[in-house]
């Protein structure tokens, strides 16, 4: 196994064992077991039914959109779906937990086993066991800050559907936890079954963290919760790993326990006794006959999946000859895919070449941009169909490379063509003999001594005459039509 | 014009056909309801009287019945247990948790009685939480019976549901809701000479009852005769897409079933429902009864249901589980009593403590006992194997039988001041009605005679899942062979 893998200890080498649990919130219009909306930023406690306030007499009744959007994302993770499962009561007391219980889903989950292949920055790819995905409520949401002794509840995402996805302790280091979330968040923003907003909460991350010398069986365990981006993942587990090693190198024993990850020192502690030191009394839910799904129901879901990152990154690479590694990149997001896609559709002609530069510029320039600017792809100011502009121009050599990255800026500014743009500033690439000999021979005849000593030998300096005529030309040169001219009237 | 004395001894039937023929109003009818109820204020059937609510439901019932226009129930007063949420009118199971709460939205039966057009004329009394088989858990105060024991004592109505059955039989209402978690329609019916049919589990919606335990609780009737059980069941029941556990079966005619007879009909005569050391009087009218069938035309079988002394452990552990978790989400936080605390969970304590009274403390508490880390496997798993064992003894059973006929109770109503205090002789109430909710049957009482002391005496009938019709014609020759004098007629 490669050495990423290990953490150096005093006693030499200790391997990570992770796993993930991913809260997942289901896109849907309402929540699991009411017909409350579950819309992510409403006045507090404007989405709430009888049912979510737990009020007496109250019963749940299953949302099919719910059950639908945890079937997909079971295909997505190329999991069993289970055709019977069965919802139990999770039995804790909270103020934010109206029924004094959640709904969840324990020992027969909608999904069963299933994995999903990670991509890694070396080109590598790890297949990652998945255990389960089940349904749940989530709780609303407790404030405690706005008050000197009082909190305040606010019900509207109690109730509202999740989907627990159970990692197999399969992930060895902090670089494969994140590219496991990030895989995990674009499949199912490929699918539309979850919207992946970490930062609004509704992909929420529980990491179980071990470390043992290679070999050895499973270490002693500690949970981490709150850990709410992916960056912070990372954080978190070289945190844990590096507190681990250290009192097992000291000769002490891990505590299994559940530790809150604190963003702001980037260290994890442990949660209180009391917050953890629950018996839930699970229990089937009397009010929920099992959930039965109709084989065939379950087959049309299957049918109307639509194109998974996966296989739309063998499909770049098979058609367009791109490497795994941008192909990876550019199915990592939703929006990326559809940018890429899009794009392909104008270039004018569509060839492995064209494509690939395409990938270049998309990953390259217009990530570079997005990035400075802090900014979306939504709010990338250059269509695709002008991105691919562009690369016409520069696959017809109206434009050298270099001149292309100055329309580029002009268009990010502008929101103009390439086509326009080219024309307003004057930027075609020269490819006209005369013109570039007539320059070729200002240079040469206005440094007489340089050109002696390259025909001396010192032939390095044949890019200092290709400089000096590109600079004359303002850039717009085609660069190997001067390489050509140049090498002819120097040797001449 | 008809007395008033002669109005409250009508029954449902009688009542409508009356309203009908215009020879009385809704309102002279409601109104000698409530005149009976402020006369027998201390038999404490009603936890809330609704005299200005009942009046105006009894006029508008009035106006419709001049268009000749109205439902199956228009203008017909009855009382509303305690545990049925009524929009706007305080619900509270007769808990002190729950005192003061209004809830914002009427049951689904409650609805479809108002949609039938009937009057309500308050919120009957029940045990804390429909906890208890004497309606002496009550935060409320006991109900008493209208009959008395040969001594003069007052005597128990029977629980939960004991304020619906004393008001029924006292003429407080001309009938009511109940709801039977373990036989908490059928005993008090037995212990007050009148008629209550738990129907099938999945028959009546559970939405906006207040929950006990959600895989036994079912509402029904409580009547003076079989009819008007038959006539107020099939407007209760139906199919309620709020409630996930509701039957989408068709609810059929029972009142049309009544007059089919038994000719022809398998009794089942289940030998373990002979307790050790039953009463004599009991076991008398439970053989008179299948000599009425038999006469009748029925065939009598003895059987077997092996399983039947589990019933009452297994209901115990049941019943209880489910509760604890239903009950949770009285923390005080969001409605009824709330006894602050410095924390939150001085809040659960101190407003749970206060709230809850002894018998769901002790429900709550055994119930948490049972499902919690170490005991679930031995307690809640090994009941639930149980109740399938029972429910799979019903299914043999019914392949050689059509109905069952057992007593609904093993002894007649007990003195109030005789009531046992040990909790699990008074669970034993339950013994012979706990197997119909374990197994989701629906199930029966018929008054069928009087005991020794001269107290009513009910014959249960449990039929096949979804069969309330046999039990409907079963009971109606029970009725009719056993010439029962209800205690308003005495």
């Amino acid at each position: 196994m490669d050495n990423k893998y290990f953490y150096e200890g005093s006693s030499g080498p200790w391997e990570l064992v992770i796993g993930l649990e991913v809260h997942a919130q289901v896109t849907a219009q309402s929540k699991l077991f009411s017909g409350a909306a579950a819309a992510f930023g409403a006045e507090p406690n404007t989405q709430v039914s009888f049912v979510d306030a737990g009020m007496p007499g109250m019963l749940p009744v299953i949302n099919e959109v719910c059950v639908r959007q945890a079937v997909k994302t079971g295909f997505g993770l190329n999991a069993e779906i289970n055709l019977v499962s069965v919802f139990d009561r999770k039995n804790y007391f909270y103020a934010d937990l109206p029924a004094g219980y959640q709904i969840s889903q324990f020992t027969r989950p909608i999904v069963g086993k299933g994995y999903l292949d990670i991509e890694l920055e070396d080109g590598t790819t790890r297949r990652i066991g998945i255990t389960r995905l089940h349904l749940e409520q989530d709780a609303g949401k407790s404030i405690h800050d706005q008050h000197p002794d009082k909190s305040y509840i606010d019900l509207n995402r109690a109730g509202v559907a999740l989907m627990e996805i159970v990692s197999e302790p399969d992930i060895r280091s902090a670089e494969e936890a994140a590219a496991y979330v990030r895989k995990l968040r674009a499949i199912v923003r490929c699918l539309g079954t979850c919207d992946g907003n970490m930062d609004q909460g509704s992909m929420r991350v529980d990491v179980n963290v071990s470390v043992r010398k290679a070999g050895a069986s499973f270490g002693t365990r500690a949970e981490i919760k709150n850990v709410n981006s992916i960056k912070f993942l990372a954080q978190a587990i070289h945190y844990e790993a590096e507190r681990q090693v250290a009192l097992l190198e000291e000769g002490q024993e891990i505590v299994q326990e559940t530790r809150l990850f604190d963003s702001s020192r980037g260290t994890t502690r442990p949660m209180r006794n009391k917050e953890q030191a629950h018996d839930y009394r699970y229990f089937p839910d009397p009010d929920l006959p099992p959930l039965v799904l109709e084989a065939e129901w379950v087959e049309e879901i299957r049918k109307t999946l639509p194109e998974l990152p996966d296989a739309k990154k063998t499909r770049f690479m098979k058609d367009y000859e791109l490497s795994a590694y941008d192909a990876a990149v550019l199915v990592s997001e939703m929006e990326t895919a559809s940018y890429f896609e899009e794009a392909l559709k104008c270039l004018d002609p569509l060839t492995p070449k064209t494509a690939k530069l395409l990938a270049n510029w998309l990953i390259g320039e217009v990530f570079g941009a997005l990035n400075r600017e802090n900014k979306a792809l939504e709010a990338c100011p250059i269509s695709p169909a002008h991105l691919s502009g562009l690369i016409t121009e520069i696959q017809k050599e109206v434009i050298s490379g270099k001149i292309a990255k100055e329309v580029f800026s002009l268009m990010w500014e502008t929101g103009k063509e390439a086509e326009i743009l080219i024309k307003e500033h004057g930027l075609q690439q020269v490819s006209d003999d005369g013109a570039i000999i007539a320059i070729i021979d200002k240079v040469l005849a206005e440094n007489g001594s340089m050109v002696e000593e390259y025909r001396g030998g010192k032939e390095k300096l044949f890019g200092f005459f290709v400089g000096q005529v590109m600079k004359a030309m303002a850039g717009k040169a085609n660069p190997e039509l001067v390489n050509t001219l140049l090498k002819q009237r120097l040797d001449s | 014009m008809t007395l008033k004395n002669d109005l409250i001894r009508l029954t449902l039937a009688d009542a409508r056909e009356g309203l009908r023929q215009k020879k009385f109003s809704s309102l002279e009818l409601t109104q000698a309801y409530l005149d009976a109820m402020a006369h027998h204020r201390g038999m404490n059937a009603y936890i809330l009287e609704l005299p200005e609510i009942a009046l105006g439901m009894a006029k508008e019932s009035d106006k419709r019945l001049a268009k000749g226009e109205g439902g199956a129930l228009e203008g017909l007063p009855l009382a509303i247990k305690d545990i049925f949420c009524t929009e706007g009118i305080q619900t509270t199971a007769a808990s002190h948790i729950l005192e003061g709460f209004k809830p914002s939205y009427e049951s689904t039966v409650t609805q479809k009685l108002k949609d039938a057009g009937a009057v309500f004329l308050g919120k009957a009394n029940m045990d804390d939480c429909a906890m208890g088989s004497a309606n002496i858990t009550s935060y409320y105060g006991n109900v008493i019976s209208p009959w008395k024991g040969s001594n003069g004592k007052d005597l128990t109505p029977g629980g939960s549901s004991g304020g619906s059955a004393a008001a029924v039989a006292a003429g407080l209402a001309i009938a009511a809701t109940g709801t039977d978690t373990g036989g908490s329609i059928r005993q008090p019916a037995a212990f007050t000479g009148t008629v209550g049919i738990k129907p099938t589990y999945g028959r009546c919606s559970r939405w906006g009852i207040i929950a006990f335990a959600s895989s036994l609780d079912q509402a029904g009737p409580i009547t003076r005769d079989v009819r008007d059980a038959a006539l107020f069941l099939e407007v209760m029941a139906g199919h309620d897409p709020k409630d996930s556990t509701s039957s989408t079966r068709e609810v059929p005619s029972f009142e049309k079933s009544l007059s089919q007879g038994v000719k022809g009909l398998r009794v089942g005569i289940p030998k373990e429902y002979r307790l050790e050391g039953m009463d004599a009087d009991i076991v008398n009218i439970w053989e008179k009864g299948a000599a009425w069938l038999k006469e009748a035309g029925a065939e009598i079988i003895d059987i077997s249901l092996p399983h039947s002394k589990y019933s009452l452990p297994a209901y115990y552990v049941l019943a209880p589980a489910e509760a604890s978790s239903n009950l949770a989400r009285y923390d005080g936080v969001r409605y009824g009593l709330r006894v602050p605390g410095r924390t939150l969970d001085e809040l659960y304590e101190n407003t749970r403590s206060e709230g809850f009274g002894a018998e769901v403390q002790r429900r709550v508490l055994m119930g948490t006992y049972v499902l919690s880390a170490g005991y679930y496997d031995a307690y809640y798993l090994k009941a639930q194997k149980v109740r399938a064992l029972i429910a799979q003894d019903f299914q043999l059973a019914f392949q050689k039988v059509d109905v069952i006929l057992t007593p609904t109770t093993p002894t007649a109503a007990f003195a109030l001041d005789e009531t046992p205090t040990d909790p699990v002789v008074m669970y034993l109430n339950d013994v012979l009605t706990v197997p119909a909710n374990l197994a989701g049957l629906p199930g029966m009482s018929v008054p069928a005679g009087l005991s020794k002391e001269g107290l009513p005496l009910g014959l249960q009938l449990i039929g096949p899942a979804f069969d309330e019709t046999v039990l409907f014609r079963m009971a109606r020759v029970l009725e009719d062979a056993a010439g029962f004098t209800p205690f308003l007629e005495r």
